[in-house]
């Protein structure tokens, strides 16, 4: 059977499952669209944020961003930041906002600066982070079905956009948790086995966390010494101590992405579903003991990967792969122009050297680490087949959470606490498939135009919640004395001094040549680069709401009573808030 | 399951919160438990920037010296370790603050019945 057809018949599959557990456990009420009825065991909410939470930026391109991007120990940024978040979101925000027990992240905002104006600018917030990251999502799904199934890239973000509208807008919140629970299983399957494969050929030890620790098998040569090693020798920098940037850049890159973890709604919302606040904390741990499954991977694949492309390209005596000797992954990977050669000197043969003058394998795409790694270890078809049903899985669980925290802002924080109090429960429940669809065209839209955008949105995501978002709510819970004025004019700060310094340096929405001053390093504010911006953003909302909380009235008492409330021991027995 | 909301000052709360907040309020268990809480946080927080932004990025290089197996301590910090770490941190949170709540509400529970 041709790899296609196996692809189609799985990818096919595991479609046709989401499908029919949507249809089963679709939502009947707003509580069951919101947050599931809030009766989601712990674990099951834990492996469902796990697949909410990773998108396809985590399933397809960090293990190649950690390995080539970013030369190995510069990659941990996204290693710790994206998993050291829910240290915070688990001590900080989610037991208590669950403890509040309302549906969305802009209803605790509203009610807890008294104010619907805050309430307004924290859909905004939601809106603006959650409509960036989707299309990255959108992005995801079309790349994938271009590169396994041979359609058009337009295509793909069609039928991508079709199957998450269908089941996140029939299933609401009930149906997205379990079918992210079948989406979690089929990712993490596909990432694991190429890796645990990997590992046994390279170290005898099918654990990757541990062969990565290990010698390469016959010697005693450690794989990590060896990849440093041949780096060196080949020009690059040692993988296990290059920097990215500064180690200032470093602290400011992992600090945006751990509090942009604990500021996205989506994630938030999650934990909404859970019966008790004591569920949402053993949940956020479960969540973290799923996630942690992938990313304690991820530098394994990295590494060996990287050693798997060297070898190929580099032969024990020191001599380069003729060109009539490359394997048959490296063909196929060619046709997709993820990677390319370029005889340069004429020798029939490709030199792959850190030189970008005599470099000969001149393109290498980070994505190709994840995707063409089973080809790399020679595995079956059908490992081949589960990566991409893999990198599906990934970005469409991502998608459908995140069109759910949109279409909830809009209908239950828009129009049933603002603007029309007096909306029936059956028509916010219709407002809100209407605002998931409109979410789904417009995401679909951006994911075509303009063509440079879809690429920046993850980061510019993360860099917006981290700044508008997660002090809101850390302040909104902890600072007693941050009033409604305070909130509004430090969210409004944050998010505008992170969409400035983005777009100031990588061009407005993304169009290169609108940036205004360049996208050149010397000009990056003490060398932090866009991506990691996120938190000085976050420290410009936390001084702005202090400041004008000082000089302004104080919060009311029911401000008082909510957080006596909320930091009020909860009942042990208590099984949802009432 | 009903929604009672009382708007107050344009704040709804929910009924049955609000006469749970009242009777808690009086309470000074309430600050103790909330400075119990205060105390396990900071400590918890300290061991969360230490292994991540101090074992994983301003301490590599030192760390780096020592090994753990084929890794160099601080890569491995940055890249596994830190990650174990945090799971640790977050289900023995989990574990004190249940603990916690439980004994805060069962003085509580005595004091009611004094």
């Amino acid at each position: 059977m041709s790899l296609t057809v196996l692809t189609y018949i799985v990818v096919g599959f595991t479609f046709a499952v989401y499908i029919a557990i949507a249809i089963a456990t679709r939502a009947s009420s707003t509580k069951d669209f919101y947050v599931a009825d809030g009766g989601v065991n712990p674990i099951a909410n834990g492996m469902a944020t796990a697949a909410d939470w990773m998108s396809a930026a985590s399933f397809i391109s960090m293990a190649g961003l950690i390995a080539l991007s970013y030369n190995g120990y510069g990659g941990s940024v996204f290693l710790m930041g994206w998993t050291g978040g829910y240290v915070l979101l688990a001590l900080l925000i989610a037991p208590y906002l669950r403890k509040y027990g309302k549906y969305t992240v802009p209803d605790f905002i509203g009610e807890r600066y008294y104010s619907d104006t805050a309430r307004v600018v924290a859909v905004i917030c939601l809106v603006l982070c959650s409509v960036t990251y989707v299309i990255g999502q959108m992005k995801g799904v079309g790349v994938a079905f271009s590169r396994f199934l041979e359609t058009d890239y337009e295509t793909g973000l069609g039928i991508g956009m079709f199957i998450v509208f269908f089941y996140a807008v029939v299933g609401g919140m009930k149906g997205i948790t379990y079918t992210q629970i079948a989406q979690y299983v089929v990712l993490i399957t596909a990432y694991t086995i190429p890796a645990i494969f990997i590992s046994l050929q390279l170290t005898g030890n099918p654990l990757p966390q541990l062969g990565l620790g290990s010698t390469l098998v016959g010697t005693d040569v450690y794989l990590l010494d060896k990849l440093d090693l041949i780096l060196v020798d080949l020009g690059f920098q040692e993988y296990t101590t290059t920097l990215r940037g500064s180690t200032l850049n470093m602290l400011a890159f992992t600090a945006s992405l751990m509090i942009g973890t604990a500021g996205l709604p989506h994630v938030i919302i999650r934990f909404f579903t859970v019966p008790s606040v004591a569920a949402a904390r053993r949940s956020a741990g479960w969540a973290l003991v799923f996630i942690a499954i992938l990313y304690t991977t991820a530098p394994a694949i990295a590494a060996m990967a990287r050693l798997n492309i060297i070898d190929t390209m580099w032969s024990s005596e020191a001599e380069a792969l003729l060109i009539e000797d490359k394997p048959g992954w490296f063909e196929n990977w060619e046709q997709t122009g993820l990677l390319k050669v370029e005889d340069l000197n004429g020798d029939g043969r490709i030199q792959y050297t850190a030189d970008p003058d005599t470099n000969e394998l001149t393109k290498l795409d980070n994505d190709i680490l994840v995707l063409a790694n089973p080809e790399i270890a020679q595995l079956p078809n059908w490992v081949i087949a589960l990566v991409a049903a893999g990198g599906l899985a990934a970005a469409l669980s991502t998608a459908a959470g995140l069109l759910l925290a949109i279409s909830s802002a809009i209908s239950h924080d828009l129009l049933k606490s603002t603007y029309m109090p007096s909306i029936s429960d059956k028509a916010e429940l219709r407002a809100s498939r209407i605002a998931m669809a409109a979410a789904v065209l417009g995401a679909g839209y951006l994911g075509l135009n303009p063509p440079g955008f879809a690429a920046g949105t993850v980061a510019l995501a993360f860099g917006l919640a981290a700044s508008s978002l997660f002090p809101a709510l850390l302040m909104g819970i902890f600072a007693r004395g941050v009033n409604r004025e305070g909130a509004v004019a430090g969210m409004l700060a944050g998010i505008s001094v992170t969409l400035l310094y983005v777009f100031q340096h990588k061009g407005i929405m993304f169009i290169p040549g609108t940036s205004f001053l360049g996208d050149m390093s010397p000009n990056w504010f003490f060398g932090i680069e866009p991506n990691a911006f996120g938190v000085v953003g976050a420290i410009m909302n936390f001084i702005v709401a202090l400041t004008v909380s000082r000089v302004t009235a104080p919060p009311p008492q029911e401000v008082e009573d909510l957080l006596d409330f909320l930091h009020e021991p909860a009942a042990a027995k208590s099984a949802s808030g009432n | 399951m009903p929604y009672m909301f009382a708007r107050v000052n344009n704040v709804r709360f929910n009924q049955r919160d609000i006469d749970k907040m009242a009777s808690a309020k009086s309470s000074k268990r309430r600050q103790a438990f909330a400075a119990t809480v205060r105390s396990l946080m900071w400590k918890l927080l300290a061991v969360w920037l230490i292994v991540s932004f101090g074992f994983g990025i301003l301490l590599v290089e030192p760390l780096n010296e020592y090994r753990l197996g084929g890794y160099k301590l601080g890569f491995w910090f940055a890249q596994q370790g830190s990650i174990f770490v945090f799971i640790a941190l977050i289900f023995y949170f989990s574990a004190a603050m249940t603990r916690f709540e439980k004994r805060y509400s069962e003085q509580d529970d005595s004091e009611a019945e004094k």
